[in-house]
């Protein structure tokens, strides 16, 4: 062995080549590995858009169906509540939804399509409890201010009949509306916002 | 027992119908042809998903590996309120299908890869008229099978005909008695895409595959190239 | 300033754990012959199939489900709807066969260069029970798909047990835990499979490779290194693991993957030989397929069990084939180690074990007819002859003087041009008729080939001397 007439820029430019060329294949390699543990087909035919049928849904009543495995809520509201929710705003963290998760045609007052039927994916924006419907008014334990809504049992988030987050309280958005459409009057679509084709 | 016998048959390896008299003929399955792919899914859907499921194929397979619109399955190749998340699932159930057939009718997707595409085109090709069946068919290259003929409107009717072999009885060559609505040639075309279909169902993956081989190699071998150069340089030092 | 801070880190780490220790003493200062040749690459490629079953075993964990009623459909499951799942599991499937390939041609190496000799018995053992533990893991490995051949196989070979005499029925129903090979069965194969034999492999590669570093690697010339060393301390003829065979054993895992890639991309199946047709069709307990026989790697030790026409004997027999192997460091008494200073006698005898082993490989695949029998026994009788003769014929024969220090053998690349005339001795140029033109066109030329095959023979017979 000896060390002269070595080529030493030689050996760093191929050892640089090797490993660069290794390390691409190691990406590539990494990529099947990694992806593998997305989603398969069967998850996806799971969130299939569901369709729900709303014409025994009774003024206050509030029905839960599974979306992609999640809870989604189709709350029917009384002309009451709709006047709670246009007047009652002072006490939101964001009142107009500006920094809240829903389709386009539900960012407004009631953040819904129809103004008494609310729907929205029942999993609080905090750590993704399941908040419970609590639409009576100032209860004792939920205190005097309390005007009927949703409270998460896990970190004590209070969103109003509208998912609205009220502020001071963990939970940092409101509760996310999904993509839906009313394919009749009583029929709806969850999961799924225009007629075209999804192809 | 002669259930248990026919359930064996159903299992008998590829070798040991080479000698069933008729000799297997060689299938053109060609996965890159989404036309042939399709037709074949299409004629699947109408002749034979009666009794055989196909399992673990969703109509959003044929969609997006044959490049077809979703909506285009739906309305041309999938049954009748089929969504398109939807498996291709036989609307038989099995309690009526062993009462009928004796036996529950397998489900096909990996039948292409258990009994081979060739077996598969040569076994569509050859069912024969006989009379000393239940089912009044027999199938030169699978005896005694227990399903009829689900395709005789389409080939028209076949009768053996028999030759002497070490003094016994064996098919020499099937002939088409009655004809079909199709030519032999359409008819092989239908079968060929039927059979296609079926090589795709049995692994969908496979195109994927192979196009996605050449690249790997190619890096395997630049790879190969720079190490070889990097251990040359090295060993120089070694004398 | 980075840098600085990163040296920093490292004096942290190296101050608290022997990481340099390690590194030079396992690497970098681990002196190993420099002449191995081709039949050195097998032990770090077995490490890096090794790698991949770990990788891909883990991603098929993720998916697979152990119960007799979901398995068969959650491996389709993973082949079909799991993003590239059927990448990983062609890249297992496949690496259960290019494992067993890489260890046999691991293990001939050991046999021919006298590798399990003395002070190296140890890494040998160790090497064999690796051995075993592989086998076991392929055959529990092989019940997890819970198609009609993992069924039968698994079946026949726990029947193996039911011969032991006395304990044999109670045993085998013990290692079932079931009257038939059902959902218990093959949710305790599932936790040997992924844990238990991973587990002991991962333990025994260890002891394999610290008890081989212990004493030295062995080389195709089977003399010690140290015997002549410079005045440093190191051996003269040895060169540092890092980098030159860190360098060398990369070209030859790029070598290995092209292999590799070409099987998983174009042929997962191997003609039926790594995947069998009969495995795409679900357990069927009611009946099994007219022809049974295992995967490739353990039809020479079936066909060595059909060879013997009594059950009990017959586990004996495969037993014994496997249990022989363990003995060789012992059955060896020949002075030399490679077969390059051995005489005739030995060159021949392995020449007759290879056919053995190779030909109940092939007959262990093929259906019992009577003449397949007759030919599974003389196969058995010459691979048992290979080793239990072995003290009387390594003892007796004549052994050539061995080198005091290794030897120059032209390697792969000195061989090509050689390779290069002996293709042209077999072609000649041939005038051919070609659109109304004659060009000269490349054809086989009949005498040529006679040549060189008479040629090679003079020369496979000279070798065997």
């Amino acid at each position: 062995m000896s060390e002269q007439g070595v080529d030493r820029s030689k050996r760093q430019f191929l050892t640089t080549a090797l490993t660069v060329v290794g390390a691409v294949g190691t990406g590539y390699i990494a990529v099947p590995f990694l992806s593998q543990m997305q989603p398969s087909t069967k998850a996806k035919a799971a969130g299939a858009p569901v369709e729900i049928d709303i014409s025994k849904l009774e003024t206050g009543q509030l029905i839960r169906a599974a979306w992609r495995g999640k809870p989604v809520w189709i709350l029917n509201r009384p002309p009451a509540v709709l006047e709670i929710l246009a007047n009652n705003t002072a006490k939101l963290s964001d009142p107009s939804s500006q920094e809240s998760e829903q389709p386009e045609y539900a960012k407004n007052e009631f953040r819904s399509i129809k103004p008494e039927i609310f729907i929205a994916v029942g999993l609080c924006t905090h750590l993704g409890c399941s908040p419970t419907f609590r639409p009576e008014i100032a209860p004792n334990d939920l205190g005097g201010d309390w005007k009927g809504g949703f409270f998460c049992p896990c970190h004590g988030s209070g969103f109003d009949l509208a998912g609205r987050v009220v502020s001071g309280v963990p939970a940092p958005t409101n509760l996310v509306v999904p993509p839906h459409r009313y394919i009749t009057e009583t029929r709806i679509i969850i999961g799924e916002t225009n007629t075209e084709e999804s192809a | 027992m002669k259930k248990l016998l026919q359930i064996c048959l159903l299992l008998l390896p590829l070798s040991s119908f080479a000698s069933a008299g008729i000799s297997l003929e060689s299938a053109d399955a060609d996965l890159s042809d989404s036309k042939s792919l399709s037709n074949g899914a299409k004629l699947y859907v109408e002749y034979c998903l009666g009794c055989h499921s196909v399992k673990y194929i969703r109509y959003l397979n044929i969609a997006d590996d044959f490049d077809i619109k979703q909506n285009t399955v739906l309305r041309d190749i999938a049954p009748e309120g089929a969504g398109i998340y939807d498996k291709m699932l036989t609307a038989m159930n099995a309690r009526d299908a062993k009462r009928w057939f004796g036996t529950t009718p397998p489900d096909l997707s990996l039948i292409a890869r258990s009994r081979g595409a060739d077996w598969l085109y040569t076994y569509l090709k050859s069912f024969y008229v006989d009379s000393s069946k239940p089912l009044g068919v027999n199938n030169a290259v699978f005896p005694d099978v227990g399903m009829p003929n689900p395709l005789w409107q389409l080939q028209g009717e076949q009768v053996a005909v028999f030759k002497k072999e070490h003094g016994q009885e064996v098919i020499s060559k099937l002939v088409i008695q009655e004809k079909g609505t199709m030519s032999p040639d359409q008819f092989d075309e239908a079968i060929n895409n039927l059979v296609n279909f079926l090589v795709y169902a049995g692994e969908p993956s496979q195109l994927e595959r192979r196009s996605m081989g050449k690249y790997v190699l190619l890096f395997i071998l630049l790879f190969g190239i720079i190490a070889y150069l990097l251990k040359k340089e090295y060993w120089k030092d070694v004398h | 300033m980075k840098s600085k801070y990163l040296t920093g880190c490292g004096t942290w780490v190296v101050n608290r754990f022997p990481l340099t220790k390690l590194w030079n003493e396992h690497m970098a200062q681990y002196y190993a012959p420099k002449n191995f040749n081709f039949w050195y690459f097998f032990g770090s490629l077995a490490l890096l199939v090794l790698v991949n079953q770990f990788i891909t075993g883990i991603l098929l964990t993720m998916n697979y489900k152990p119960d007799a009623g979901l398995a068969f459909d959650s491996v389709e499951y993973i082949m079909r709807e799991v993003p590239w799942g059927w990448l990983v599991r062609y890249m297992h499937s496949t690496g259960a066969s290019a494992f067993f390939i890489v260890i046999y041609l691991h293990m001939f190496r050991g046999l021919i260069y006298g590798s399990y000799k003395q002070p190296r018995e140890l890494v040998w053992i160790f090497g064999m029970l690796l051995f075993v533990a592989l086998m076991a893991e392929a055959f529990m490995g092989y019940l997890l798909p819970w198609g009609q051949m993992s069924y039968w196989g698994a079946q026949v070979i726990i029947s193996l047990f039911s011969a032991i005499p006395i304990i044999g029925d109670d045993l085998s129903l013990w290692v079932r835990g079931d009257y038939v090979i059902s959902d218990a069965t093959l949710n305790r194969f599932f936790a040997f499979h992924v844990i238990a034999i991973p587990l002991i492999l991962i333990m025994l590669v260890f002891l394999h490779i610290v008890a081989l570093h212990e004493v030295g690697s062995n080389n195709p010339d089977g003399i010690d290194i140290k015997d002549s060393k410079d005045p440093w301390g190191h051996p003269i003829d040895g060169i540092p693991f890092h980098p030159y065979y860190t360098v060398k054993d990369i070209v030859g895992v790029a070598v290995f993957l092209f292999f590799f890639a070409t099987v998983i991309f174009y042929m997962p199946e191997m003609g039926g030989y790594f995947l069998e047709d009969a495995n795409f069709i679900p357990a069927d307990p009611l009946a099994t397929p007219e022809h049974i026989s295992p995967v490739w790697y353990f039809t020479p030790f079936y066909a060595i069990l059909r060879a013997i026409p009594d059950k009990f004997a017959g586990v004996i027999a495969m037993g014994g084939a496997i249990f022989v192997l363990f003995l060789l460091p012992w059955l060896d008494r020949s002075p030399v180690k490679s077969i390059r200073y051995r005489g005739g006698i030995y060159k021949k005898a392995i020449l007759m074990f290879v056919i053995s082993f190779v030909g109940l490989g092939y007959l262990g695949m093929q259906a019992p007819t009577a003449n397949a029998t007759i030919m599974a026994r003389v196969f058995t009788a010459m691979y048992f002859g290979f080793f239990l003769l072995m003290p009387i014929y390594t003892r007796w024969e004549k052994t050539k003087p061995v080198p005091k220090r290794l030897t120059e053998q032209p390697s792969i690349e000195d061989r090509i041009p050689g390779w290069k005339d002996t293709a042209n001795a077999m072609i000649k140029e041939v005038p051919v008729e070609k659109e109304g033109k004659t060009v000269l066109q490349k054809r086989p030329d009949p005498a040529g080939i006679a040549k060189v095959l008479t040629r090679t023979a003079k020369n496979i017979k000279a070798s065997l001397d």
